[in-house]
């Protein structure tokens, strides 16, 4: 009981903090601003996604003078603006064209690579389990009893019209 | 350049009007196979096993193997 009101006393105190390893608390302390890479989820996202062609905000939104001007520019006659404003333009305002956003990657290599690694790791840990961890197989697997089993199958005519009896020819007493 | 507008209209009647006809007639075809390819060679081989069956000689013959246990084998 005395100890736990230590370690509480001492959590309070702070020892925490220098022992903990999360970035969060490792930035604190260093006195850094952890709003740049934390999401605001208060104010509308930029999305690329296929099935949002006119996103809620712009993908740039700091912009340079120079884009400044540029935007200041897009107000007016669109046939004065050359190719290449255009497509500074569009890249202001989309992260991803469509082609972009529609191309695939050589990930499928990878995950199927993983895959069939961690199948063959799993192999090799149900072989270990039947090898060490498994008791014997029953005495009615053994191959005596199997074939007093299967005499007994035929005389018994087991499924004699397609299955098992019809393959026995009885006058010789062997298989067909 | 404009774009020609989309069709917007009759997509859901016109893959049906495709599609339908030919699901029936595989489903039907499947059907029809399965009949006369599993089931009916089936029946015939059973018809066939059951004229020639002489159920007591058979059953003599399990009888001397030793099978049953209501009657023991005629030695005993």
């Amino acid at each position: 009981m005395l100890s736990s009101r230590a370690l509480v006393c001492a959590l309070r105190r702070g020892v925490w903090r220098p022992l903990s390893t999360a970035s969060c608390v490792q930035q604190a302390a260093r006195g850094q601003d952890m709003s740049a890479d934390v999401l605001d989820c208060t104010v509308p996202q930029y999305v690329c996604r296929l099935d949002t062609p006119l996103p809620d905000v712009p993908f740039v939104t700091n912009l340079t003078p120079d884009q400044q001007l540029l935007k200041e520019r897009e107000q007016g006659d669109w046939s004065q603006l050359t190719k290449e404003e255009k497509l500074a333009l569009y890249r202001l305002s989309h992260q991803l064209s469509y082609p972009e956003m529609r191309q695939g990657s050589l990930e499928w290599k990878t995950v199927l690579g993983g895959v069939f690694f961690l199948l063959g790791f799993s192999g090799l840990l149900v072989w270990w389990q039947r090898v060490y961890v498994y008791g014997d197989v029953p005495h009615t697997l053994s191959s005596d009893w199997v074939e007093k089993q299967t005499q007994r199958m035929i005389d018994m005519r087991v499924n004699p019209v397609h299955g098992f009896s019809v393959n026995w020819d009885y006058e010789n007493k062997c298989w067909k | 350049m404009s774009l020609q507008k989309p069709v917007m209209r009759n997509l859901l009647g016109k893959r049906l009007r495709f599609h339908l006809p030919i699901a029936f007639a595989l489903s039907i075809v499947a059907a029809a196979a399965f009949k006369y390819g599993v089931t009916e060679p089936r029946k015939q081989a059973y018809a066939d096993f059951y004229k020639q069956y002489d159920a007591v000689k058979e059953f003599d013959a399990m009888r001397e193997a030793g099978i049953f246990e209501s009657v023991r084998p005629s030695g005993e």
